[in-house]
């Protein structure tokens, strides 16, 4: 083993939506992630503490927490991204979603509005047409194209204002996802997808704060595709189809 | 949980708190503008006796926060407005800058002629 | 769900914003423009006074702020202050409308003559 590294402080949040911050000396070493903090206290410091995880190279979307107040992908974030020599680091779980135990928080409400949203592919054709084809130069194909890497990790979701102050938005994912659905040529719901996603507690809430445009660890802009729909509900509305 | 002031440092979200600031006492200031604007109905000594409590100095400053306010809130909405009806471009993001240096351009021109 | 309701509130803000947009730039101009080496009621009514088109254009302009302003205080009394509902939107049709008249007779003020 190499000489005892210089520590750092981390306060991570323990217990439910009651809970209070906890403090653990954990050593600083090169290249660590956010996740291998959590994971270095969870093994070797209190083995009682829960957090999720799954691939560790940013595809499952799991891993995700607040981090010295703003949301990110743990397991690709250094600790010397977000931190300097000599400052701390803060662990919570994600905004905006109910906190069950520790970093662990209930994704339900978030993947319930993806349902909400029409997020899902309504097939017009079987198994038994040919395939369908689409340009990949098509406007429609590089909209979608530009959200479609979306990984479900709720940081646009928990860095959202509009979804801390209206409980019912649909949030950044959901409006993201539907609007490459609403690209989507072969999709056969797109009438009850956009009565979906228009309203108060749809696109027309956001106010273009790009948090979750600021924050997509893919690097996807959110904000470009509530845009999008709300520019086709708008249409939608004054053909009196919504 | 609910997020804090610590997610919110981004020019963006700064962006909206004008917006919305500078709306909401624009809003506030209107029907004061149209009831002094209404005192030309009783002739313009009315007026002229308005406009000469505005040369005060301190009314002076207030009138340029307001010419301030209202060129914020315009160059902050036409940045919206492109962000919403144009399909996301790397340069949409610049446009914030361009906002902020047309509002500033306002204010000097005000200051300069007028103040 | 009121999708149709928020849609077309939505392109009304939108598009009252694109008018306010050109006239608040020509408003800022005039201001400028008027209010160089001060203003005086006498020199601001005898520009103003049965100038038709100008006084058209402060009408639009009225309108415009009357539509445009209380869909944004709709938003800041949902969102700040969890004002909402049927009640909140009635009261911002009529202040709305009691906007648009006062500003109206302001412009009949000044133009008027």
């Amino acid at each position: 083993m190499q000489q005892a590294a210089e520590t750092f402080s981390v306060s991570v949040w323990r217990g439910a939506e009651d809970g209070r911050f906890q403090h653990y000396e954990v050593p600083r070493l090169p290249s660590q992630t956010v996740l291998d903090v959590v994971t270095f206290i969870q093994r070797k410091l209190d083995a009682t503490l829960a957090y999720r995880f799954a691939c560790r190279v940013g595809m499952c979307g799991s891993c995700a927490m607040s981090v010295n107040g703003v949301a990110r992908w743990t397991c690709r974030t250094h600790v010397d991204k977000v931190i300097g020599a000599g400052d701390a680091l803060e662990l919570a779980p994600l905004r905006n979603l109910p906190i069950v135990k520790d970093l662990v928080c209930d994704m339900r409400p978030f993947f319930e509005k993806w349902t909400r949203a029409r997020g899902y592919f309504q097939p017009t054709a079987t198994r038994n047409d040919p395939l369908a084809r689409i340009s990949p130069d098509s406007r429609q194909r590089r909209r979608a194209e530009a959200g479609i890497e979306c990984i479900g990790c709720g940081v646009c979701y928990s860095s959202c204002d509009v979804v801390t102050w209206r409980a019912e938005y649909l949030g950044p994912a959901a409006l993201n996802r539907a609007w490459t659905l609403v690209n989507d040529p072969r999709d056969s719901g797109q009438a009850a997808r956009l009565r979906a996603v228009a309203g108060d507690s749809g696109c027309h809430a956001c106010h273009t704060h790009l948090s979750c445009t600021e924050r997509c660890p893919k690097g996807i802009a959110p904000t470009a595709s509530i845009a999008g729909l709300k520019r086709a509900t708008a249409l939608a509305a004054l053909k009196g189809a919504l | 949980m609910k997020n804090d002031w610590r997610g919110r440092q981004h020019p963006g979200f700064w962006a909206f708190v004008v917006h919305r600031l500078s709306g909401l006492l624009l809003t506030l200031f209107l029907p004061w503008h149209f009831w002094v604007l209404g005192k030309a109905l009783n002739g313009s000594a009315a007026l002229d006796g308005f406009l000469r409590w505005t040369d005060q100095p301190l009314v002076k400053w207030s009138e340029l926060a307001l010419v301030l306010l209202l060129a914020a809130h315009l160059t902050g909405g036409v940045r919206l407005l492109l962000l919403e009806f144009l399909d996301w471009r790397e340069w949409q993001k610049a446009l914030l800058a361009v906002a902020t240096v047309a509002t500033l351009a306002v204010g000097v021109a005000f200051g300069l002629y007028v103040v | 769900m009121n999708a149709r309701l928020e849609a077309r509130l939505w392109v009304a803000q939108r598009i009252s914003a694109m008018a306010l947009g050109l006239f608040v730039l020509i408003h800022l101009a005039t201001i400028v423009y008027a209010m160089r080496g001060g203003l005086s009621a006498a020199e601001v009514l005898s520009r103003t006074r049965g100038n038709a088109p100008l006084a058209a254009f402060y009408a639009l302009f009225v309108v415009s702020v009357s539509v445009h302003a209380p869909i944004g205080l709709r938003a800041i009394l949902d969102e700040w202050f969890a004002l909402r509902g049927r009640l909140v939107d009635w009261l911002l049709l009529v202040a709305g409308l009691a906007l648009a008249a006062w500003g109206l007779r302001a412009v009949a003020a000044v133009f008027a003559g």
